[in-house]
């Protein structure tokens, strides 16, 4: 079974992902930042693929992005780096990142060394659902790979209802109109859509992204969906951290107390 | 048969790899447009501005002295007479109309030379619009009167800081914000890049270009068509609007000066059907600039408008057919060759559109070809780089 479906079977709630850069701060981080997530007591790790053009991303992950390729991270290297990294991590595993650098490397064989290193899903932030029905999903699901789609407040009922019928992961709600790492804070407007989706009874579990940053925002966030992912909080965190494995789990168990 | 289908793909090149918070958006845009844009109070309201606020048709002009030179009849395009200096405003005007049509409040845009950022200020500030372009912190510095004119027509320059702070940063940063602001913003994309519907739309409201050159052209030669039509290529859109009415007329030869920079081989270049593999750019499957890791190249191009990583999907699409003809000039020949404009016609041109004049100088043509070449601006905004290279 899959370790996201097998996460969802046993846990309905509080579910916490963090996001991560690839390679950052420095650029053999990647494994000791996923142990020290998975310590502290998170649920799902997010790992981004560092890319030169990250649109979806406000300035925070724009930097981790540039410094980790500044730093030499590429595709091939993450591969390497993630080779093995299931005798130690156990929870669910998740590459997010832009299509163009995926495409280069070849869609299928990304999708056969995802499930070689253990990989569990994937998030392409800019992979529209049709072209992922048209051209990718056959593949995806020949690697055991679970697709998460992205919506916001912005997307219709009946766009959310396709979104949940053509994925069996979860689904990653956008807490607002925003790039990451936009806003904090949650507003009236923002909850009211929460349960706007929370009502519609989806056969997928939710997860709210951007803007979660500390144990309030996390605990609003999973009364109204099954949890929440952190990636802009968590990167600063990082950035300015002098002990970093004891810092990423401090940080998580403050978050999830 | 050349033109955009139904998911805007033209050939291999196009589409809408768009983050899904933008889908609203790209949708609302997609359905609307086309019946938007064929009604007859758009037209109407379209046609007038052109007409009175553009100074539309721009003169077809017939350039002695240069056609002497290379022994071919040359005539040059005139949209370096459009109001603002280039076809940039073109594109705005069509824009601006489908924007207040959509009921949106705000517009946002990215700029590259300026001149698109002068376009949408000047059509923002024609219907009371409020204006933000976002605009490489490096181009700011390299286009500076653009900047100021911006600011006195009362829109907001916002820097660009990240990557290559260029064009290609800008329109990074533009779409970020239309991600925050998706509901009562219309994003006027000035080239014909981006995710569908943008690249056709653009096209459309740049294809005025041919179709006065088509009537131009007969009642100076007796013939609609050149043999030739000359136009420079960063995202393309001059290129696209001059070569629009004759895609598919394959007696017209179509060429497109990209910009080599230093050299197509220096590492400091812009030359992307060269240099460039296919790849996504700003929401559509095109030609760029790239590392074999797939990430984007910083290109360089002594001219802001043309230093952009990729060109529009139909480019890609006519260079991977063979449709278009593809050259790519050196920054110092581009500027040797808006020299030579100024002198033999007394025309400055913008540093991009001497691209297309060097072009001259690197294909063959018979004697007596009937070119045209699309003169896409004026060189006005250009003064300090002209006066840093001093070769005059």
């Amino acid at each position: 079974m899959n370790r996201i479906h097998y996460l969802f079977n046993n846990k309905k709630d509080r579910v916490l992902s963090i996001y991560f850069t690839a390679g950052f701060p420095h650029l053999e981080d990647t494994l000791p930042v996923m142990e020290a997530i998975q310590a502290g007591g998170a649920d799902i790790i997010e790992i981004g693929v560092p890319y030169s053009d990250p649109i979806a991303d406000g300035p925070t992950i724009q930097d981790s992005n540039k410094i980790a390729l500044d730093n030499g991270m590429s595709m091939r290297k993450l591969f390497e780096q993630l080779k093995g990294f299931r005798a130690k991590i156990h929870i669910p595993v998740v590459l997010m990142g832009y299509l163009n650098p995926i495409i280069q490397f070849g869609m299928e064989d990304f999708c056969k060394k995802c499930k070689e290193v253990g990989i569990d899903g994937l998030i392409l932030p800019d992979l529209p659902m049709q072209q992922y029905l048209d051209e990718y999903k056959s593949v995806f699901e020949e690697y055991g790979l679970v697709n998460t789609f992205l919506i916001s407040p912005q997307t219709s009922e009946k766009r959310i209802r396709e979104i949940d019928e053509n994925t069996d992961g979860f689904i990653y709600m956008v807490s607002s109109h925003s790039i990451t790492g936009a806003k904090s804070g949650i507003s009236e407007e923002q909850i009211a859509y929460f349960k706007r989706v929370q009502e519609m009874n989806l056969k997928n579990p939710r997860l709210i992204g951007f803007g979660i940053s500390d144990a309030e925002t996390f605990s609003i966030a999973s009364t109204y969906s099954h949890g929440a992912i952190i990636g802009s909080a968590f990167i600063k965190k990082i950035k300015e951290s002098q002990n970093q494995s004891q810092d990423i789990q401090d940080y998580i168990q403050s978050v999830i107390r | 048969m050349i033109r955009v289908d139904e998911k805007g793909f033209y050939g291999n090149f196009g589409g809408a790899y768009i983050p899904e918070m933008l889908h609203p958006n790209i949708e609302e845009l997609r359905e609307n447009y086309e019946s938007i844009v064929a009604s007859e109070e758009f037209q109407k309201e379209f046609q007038l501005l052109l007409r009175d606020f553009v100074g539309r048709p721009t003169p077809l002009y017939f350039a002695n002295r240069l056609s002497e030179k290379f022994g071919a009849k040359i005539y040059l395009k005139r949209e370096d007479l459009c109001h603002t200096g280039a076809h940039k405003v073109n594109n705005t005007v069509g824009q601006i109309i489908l924007a207040k049509k959509l009921g949106k409040k705000r517009i946002i845009a990215e700029t590259g030379a300026g001149q698109h950022g002068v376009a949408t200020a000047t059509v923002c500030a024609l219907m009371g619009m409020d204006c933000t372009v976002y605009m490489g912190e490096l181009d700011i510095e390299r286009q500076k009167p653009n900047v100021e004119r911006m600011k006195i027509l009362g829109a907001k320059v916002v820097p660009a800081t990240s990557g290559s702070r260029t064009l290609k940063d800008a329109t990074n940063e533009a779409m970020r914000q239309w991600i925050n602001n998706p509901v009562d913003t219309h994003y006027i994309i000035g080239s014909v890049v981006g995710p569908h519907p943008y690249p056709e739309m653009v096209a459309r409201f740049q294809s005025v270009i041919s179709e006065e050159m088509k009537w131009q052209l007969k009642e100076k030669e007796g013939r609609e068509n050149p043999d030739l039509v000359i136009a420079c290529v960063g995202g393309g859109s001059n290129a696209a609007g001059a070569f629009y009415h004759y895609y598919n007329t394959p007696e017209v030869r179509l060429i497109a000066a990209e910009a080599a920079g230093l050299g197509v081989s220096s590492g400091k270049s812009a030359a992307t059907t060269i240099l460039g593999t296919p790849g996504i750019l700003h929401g559509s499957k095109t030609i760029l600039m790239q590392t074999e890791d797939g990430q984007v190249v910083e290109p360089h191009s002594i001219s802001a408008g043309l230093d952009y990583p990729g060109i529009g999907p139909v480019h890609a699409h006519l260079h991977e057919i063979g449709r278009a003809e593809f050259v790519a000039v050196e920054d110092e020949d581009a500027m040797k060759a808006g020299i030579l404009l100024s002198r033999t016609e007394g025309i400055i041109p913008a540093i991009e559109t001497a691209h297309a004049i060097h072009a001259l100088n690197m294909i063959e043509y018979r004697k007596d070809d009937v070119i045209v070449i699309n003169l896409s601006g004026r060189g006005d905004k250009d003064l300090e780089t002209y006066i840093k290279w001093g070769g005059y």
